[in-house]
This record gives C-alpha cells, structure tokens and sequence, in this order.
C-alpha cells in the first residue's frame, strides 16, 4: 500500500492514481477495445471467450459479466473506459451514475435537474457521518 | 508577428454535442443553456481568429493507458473526430497549422515544457464540442486549430501552476511567430462534476462562479489551488479546470471579462463559459 494521502477521505471517489492504473490496466484496456465495432460484435456474441484475450483477475471478469459499476472500479477500473461497456450496452452517463449511486437513472436525472449531488455532507467521509 | 486576441473557456460536455448535431437546443432542458450562446458566438464572429489553439483532454480515445503524455501537441494538417466508441460526430474535420503548431513545438520544448509532438491524432469531445458552442454548425470550420491534448484522466495531471506557466510560455512562442496572425485559445472541460462512484452527481456551484470570478480576480488563488481541492470540492472529473489557467495565461498579465454563461446542469455537469480579452 502506498503512503496515506489527502484526497484518501473524499466519499465515494475512486482517484485514478499510479496503483489503481497498475491494478486496472488489463480491465481499462478490455473495455478500450470496444472502441472498435468488430470488438464490440465480437464481445456482445460471446463474453466470456471474448475476455479470454485479456489478462483480468477472477474478480475483474466476474464483475465485467455482471456489469458490477461499482466493483469495476474498486478493482481498478476507470470511468471513462468503464463508460464504454456501458454504451456497448446501450446505458446512458445518467443511467450509469444511478448505477453506481443506487438510484435509478431518472432519479439521477432528476437529481441533476435539481441543482446535482450537493457539496456540503460530501466533502469527506468524516462530513459524511 | 502573430497575437493572441482573446481566450474561451468552456466545458466540453458529449451531451451538448449531440444536442446541437441532433437539434434538440430548443427543447425545455436544453433552452436555457443554448439560450446563452449567442452573445459568445457574435464575439467569436467579430473576431475571426485565423487559428484556434485548444486547450483540451482525451478521453480514452486517441490515447489509451498505453501511451500518456501530459502535454500533446498537435501538429497535424488534419484532425478527424473521433469514434468515441458510437461512431464519430458528424462534425467537419478540423484543419490545423502545421507550421505555427511546429514553432510553438520547438518554442516550447527550448522554454523547458517538454511537450509530445502528434503527427497524428483524431480529436474527440473534448475538442470538438467547445468548437461547436462557439461556431455552432458550420460546413467548415472558419478557423485553423491547434489541438492541445492534456493528461487529467491519469492522476496526478499537470498541476494548474504548470498549466498556467505553459499558457505564459504559449503567449511568448506566438508572439515570436513570423506570420500576422490573431490567435484565439481554448481552456476547456470542467466545471464541477463528478462522473464516477458513489457521489456520482456532484456539482458545486460556489466553486465554479468563483473560479469565474478569480480568471479577473484573485488569479493567484487559482494557480495555487492543489488537486486535492478541486477532486474533494469540484469532483474528481472537476479537475478538468486546470486547462482553462492554459488560456489564462495565454492571456498576459490582465485580462478583462468579455462575457460568462453558467448553467447546470448539462447532463452530469455544471456548464461554464467564459469569454475573455487581454486588458
């Protein structure tokens, strides 16, 4: 583990920094394939051979083949590349902020419309509790 | 000689972009953003920038985790939208200025920043949506482009201290350029949201009119703000907000506020634009 930082405490926040890259690295680069139509094809047809071309943990592919938002990225996953499974199946940025925040995608809309998440009782976890 | 004539700051949101290639601006969520364009526009009109320099991030699109550079410059006569994994935007391709790209590169690096040279690159959102807000739909672009792509996805990204020494020494390499030319640039992305995670949804409004404010205001409060403010108080993708200091600093010593637009949200985000003039 590397040494405590400042942004440790922010909630619900996963900071993509040097060790959650390295963890990540085969699990973002899978999800930079579906870039490209015949991947996507390719995946959608069958997952589970699809994903046998990259280097994931257990962890990582169970969470891929259960579309686990949040598990992704606790095992390393970045949002923009974790965005791109997502839209290969058809989920909105709304949709998947739901997902991750347990709520629906309306509500998360909703939520927006609203003004968005507010900062205050967010700004750490010791502001959370 | 060439002169920087003015600098833009404006979010870079992929739901605008499909909102104007899909012409939805008129419907009641979007109005009230869209309704704030025109007065941008008119000033990018009347000031006809021969080439744009855009200060901007890739997200996950010419780049991967492969390769990262922190500061990408490029040089490229042609940049093509890029197929952001449902197609690419159906958006003109972006004409560049392959010698004034080249003289800012050599300028540059000889002033320390050691930049990556891109000989080729498609541009995604980030670039080619701050281009829309502010020439909306045009058959072709009326100005040459210089795509600045930087790191904010990889922690940690350049600090906003070096975003602004970099927009100081973008200043210098352009009024050094050999060729009369007025030269506009983009700071791009943010302001406050947050895409990922359990606080997905965030959105900071004090944060984002005070960094509005400090561009004319307190300018040093804003140079020295650390990452760790803007990922706890703007959301971890609010970081995006060190690419407008590139434009701040492209600007000189004062600037004044031309015009500013605020609005959230467009989709997940807190939607900022910023026209500003050096004083």
């Amino acid at each position: 583990m590397r040494e405590p930082r400042e942004y440790d405490d922010i909630p619900g926040t996963f900071v993509f920094d040097g060790e959650h890259s390295r963890k990540g690295y085969a699990l973002n680069m899978f999800c930079m394939s579906l870039n490209e139509e015949a991947n996507r094809e390719a995946f959608r047809s069958d997952e589970g051979v699809y994903l046998d071309r990259f280097d994931l943990t257990g962890d990582q592919r169970r969470a891929v083949l259960d579309r686990d938002w949040l598990r992704l990225l606790e095992l390393g996953g970045n949002i923009y590349y974790t965005f791109k499974l997502a839209a290969c199946d058809g989920l909105t940025m709304p949709e998947l902020g739901g997902a991750m925040s347990g709520i629906s995608g309306e509500e998360f809309t909703a939520m927006m419309v609203a003004g968005g998440r507010p900062i205050e009782g967010n700004r750490s976890r010791t502001e959370q509790h | 000689m060439a002169r920087i004539v003015g600098g833009v700051g404006s979010s870079h949101v992929p739901a605008v972009g499909a909102a104007i290639d899909y012409g939805k601006q008129d419907e009641p969520y979007w109005q009230p953003y869209f309704a704030g364009l025109p007065p941008a526009r008119q000033w990018m009109a009347d000031t006809t920038p021969d080439v744009c320099i855009v200060a901007y991030n890739d997200h996950a699109s010419a780049f991967s985790l492969e390769i990262i550079p922190t500061f990408a410059l490029g040089v490229a006569p042609r940049f093509e939208p890029a197929d952001e994994a449902f197609g690419p935007r159906q958006v003109p391709s972006l004409e560049g200025h392959p010698r004034l790209a080249w003289h800012l590169a050599e300028s540059l690096i000889l002033d320390e920043f050691d930049m990556t040279i891109v000989n080729e690159m498609p541009v995604d959102h980030g670039c080619t949506v701050p281009m829309s807000v502010m020439f909306g739909q045009p058959d072709e672009w009326p100005t040459r482009i210089i795509p600045l792509c930087v790191n904010v996805i990889q922690y940690p990204p350049p600090t906003g201290h070096r975003c602004f020494e970099l927009g100081r020494a973008i200043r210098q390499a352009v009024e050094s350029f050999d060729e009369d030319l007025s030269v506009v640039v983009f700071g791009t992305g943010g302001m406050s949201h947050q895409l990922q995670g359990q606080r997905a949804g965030l959105i900071n409004s004090e944060f984002d009119v005070a960094f509005l404010d400090d561009l004319t205001g307190d300018l040093q409060r804003l140079v020295d703000l650390p990452h760790a403010t803007y990922l706890r108080d703007a959301g971890s993708e609010g970081i995006e907000l060190v690419m407008w200091l590139i434009m701040r600093g492209a600007l000189g010593g004062e600037a004044k506020e031309v015009y500013r637009h605020h609005h959230v949200p467009t989709s997940n985000t807190s939607n900022g634009l910023l026209v500003l003039e050096p004083a």
